[in-house]
């Protein structure tokens, strides 16, 4: 083994140009490869994380969309019934005894938040400029425990709005494109027609321009005012759980228990992650690609090595190498190829990331984002190593056998 | 006299173009210490014998005993093992690795079978080079050397584990006249000085009749042994 490595090592140090030509297929692939992961997963997560700021785990509301069967059908549900034009009923979106479903939801030991809220359409009215969007009407300390809300103020505090009843937090968009500043007074206006006078004493950034550019939040009995309903009027509840992967198999189970639609995260944003998912196919069919390249190139080098090598294969055979002696050779120095070019590679891979990461990008109003961001994972450095030893391992198990099987007479005679 | 090579009832056959008995009933016994050349006109045979006698050839039928070990149905591995440590081989070229100096050429069989120490291994290496003459030129690159000079380093290597046989396949058959002579006197004090037995295929007959034991061929048969004067 000791002599098989050394061998190898003079093997590889005599032809050095050949060598670091081989490696370089494998540092060029490995190299892309973190570059890429790096970048992708970076952005992955980033959606990842505005998604879960901008939505909550499971969100539960009346779905005033949802088909009914009508009154005939259940009348006569045998017969061959026929109604056109059916028009949704006409009912308000109120979750009917909202309270007493947070109070049960609480008790889940799989929840740790909830937070009941209503949500409306308003027009914002500044000056001469008007603006629509939402307002939610929202208990502030456990909407901040659901969403970090504290976190993302971008001027103001969220205990304002406790202590000012006619206050509202706005989402920096909103606010910049009002032209309203912090302790400004915007007038909204509701789909009924009341208008109500209420003073900025926060903004907020989630970095979603779907959010920022439209919502505001106020207290809830602030908003039951403004859309002059009863106290009891609660539109949505939002939950978030212990383990947010669960929410897939708690939302049904809170659907089917009240009865009023429960949407988890996944589904709601099912177009964000759709994009993960085809990021990271893109990520590993061109990062494989280039890896089976490389490993191209080390079989074209090692067969053309081995080629290069049969008297020596020859004699050293004659002289008492086995075949699998020989095999060994041939394999340590594809696999010292693709060990050293992987290990150039994760270098090479890491330094493009930490360019990336520093790299100006203006995510405008979608995103607030000033630079790309990059993941660092670890994780992708070992399969990047994995990936490459094995590559070449295949690459160069074929040229090795190959050489294993040489028979010294054929050559030795000559 | 102690016998160190018995071959016995060899057989061989090509099969390409077409089927052709290359070796017919071979016999043949070779004795410690003893200095024997095979020889031949071109076509007889007398190298694909000596491949067989080699191990490296095993599709043949017949027996074939070195050291009083049975090789025939040996497999390739073990066969591998038993030429590491019983035969040196010299060829018509020199087959030394060009990538390692002298001295590692000579070495490597050594470390291969892995009796002894690197240090012990290097020492013997030295030793063997000194009987050449070529320990000046360990340190060198073996590509470096000239072509008698390369023959003799390979007959160096050939010596490193104290082979039971030295096997040659036109050991000379390369060289001018002046080296030719030189691995002559090599070969004899090696069989004279050392007891060291070697079997060699030529076709030169002025190297052949200074042998010990001169066997001729043709035709797949052995025709003559001769039993040389100045043993």
């Amino acid at each position: 083994m000791i002599l098989s490595l050394e061998i190898a090592k003079t093997h590889l140090l005599a032809k050095p140009r050949q060598t670091i030509v081989a490696m370089m297929g494998v540092t060029f692939g490995i190299g892309m490869f973190i570059a890429m992961v790096s970048l992708m997963t970076g952005l992955n997560d980033f959606t990842e994380t505005l998604t879960m700021t901008s939505s909550p785990d499971i969100h539960i509301y009346n779905d005033v969309t949802q088909s009914r069967t009508n009154i005939i059908q259940e009348l006569n549900p045998r017969g061959i019934n026929l109604v056109y034009h059916q028009k949704p009923k006409n009912e308000t979106p109120k979750l009917h005894n909202a309270f007493e479903m947070v109070q049960l939801i609480r008790q889940d030991s799989r929840v740790t938040g909830v937070s009941p809220m209503l949500s409306s359409e308003v027009f914002y009215n500044y000056g001469p400029v008007q603006l629509n969007g939402t307002i939610l009407g929202v208990e502030i300390m456990e909407e901040d425990k659901l969403f970090d809300l504290r976190s993302k103020m971008k001027s103001g505090k969220i205990e304002d709005l406790l202590t000012n009843h006619s206050g509202i937090i706005m989402g920096t968009g909103l606010a910049r494109k009002l032209n309203a500043h912090l302790g400004d007074r915007v007038v909204l206006t509701t789909p009924e027609g009341y208008t109500l006078t209420l003073k900025i004493v926060g903004t907020f950034q989630m970095g979603l321009g779907a959010i920022d550019n439209v919502r505001s939040y106020a207290n809830m009995a602030t908003a039951q005012t403004i859309l002059q309903v009863s106290q009891g009027y609660i539109t949505d509840i939002n939950v978030k759980l212990k383990d947010l992967h669960e929410a897939r198999y708690v939302a049904p189970e809170i659907q089917s228990s009240f009865g009023y639609k429960a949407e988890d995260w996944e589904t709601a944003n099912s177009t964000f992650l759709t994009g993960n998912r085809i990021r990271n196919i893109i990520t590993y069919s061109v990062s494989v690609t280039l890896l089976v390249v490389a490993g191209f190139g080390i079989y074209n080098i090692m067969n053309m090595t081995i080629y290069n090598k049969m008297k020596d294969i020859a004699i050293l055979k004659a002289t008492g190498f086995s075949g699998g002696d020989v095999r060994q050779i041939f394999m340590i120095q594809s696999l010292a190829i693709g060990l050293l070019g992987s290990l150039v590679g994760l270098l090479i891979g890491y330094g493009l990331s930490v360019l990336i990461s520093r790299a100006p990008f203006n995510g405008g109003d979608i995103i607030s984002l000033d630079h790309f961001p990059v993941n660092f994972n670890p994780k992708f450095y070992f399969i990047g190593i994995i990936f490459g030893v094995t590559t070449t391992a295949i690459a160069g198990y074929m040229p090795s056998r190959k050489a294993s099987r040489i028979d010294p007479i054929e050559i030795l005679r000559g | 006299m102690e016998q160190v090579l018995s071959a016995q009832k060899i057989n061989k056959y090509f099969y390409e173009p077409e089927k052709f008995q290359v070796l017919k009933e071979i016999d043949l016994s070779v004795d410690r210490g003893e200095f024997m050349c095979l020889v031949g006109k071109s076509g007889c045979g007398k190298s694909t014998l000596m491949y067989i006698l080699s191990t490296m050839d095993t599709d043949y039928e017949g027996t074939l005993e070195i050291a009083g070990q049975r090789l025939t149905g040996k497999n390739q591995n073990e066969l591998a093992r038993f030429r590491n440590l019983h035969i040196g081989f010299v060829f018509q070229f020199h087959y030394l690795l060009p990538e390692f100096t002298v001295l590692q050429n000579v070495m490597i069989p050594a470390l291969k079978l892995n009796r002894y120490t690197r240090q012990e291994v290097e020492d013997r290496a030295y030793q063997k080079l000194k009987i050449l003459d070529m320990h000046e030129y360990a340190k060198k690159a073996s590509a470096k050397l000239s072509g008698g000079q390369q023959q003799r380093v390979a007959v160096a290597r050939a010596l490193i584990n104290d082979p039971d046989i030295i096997m040659g396949d036109e050991p000379t058959g390369n060289l001018d006249s002046y080296n030719t002579h030189l691995v002559f006197d090599i070969f004899s004090e090696l069989t004279h000085t050392y007891h060291q037995t070697i079997i060699a295929v030529t076709h030169d007959e002025e190297f052949a009749a200074k042998s010990d034991h001169v066997v001729e061929m043709s035709d797949g048969k052995i025709v003559s042994k001769e039993q040389s004067v100045n043993r």
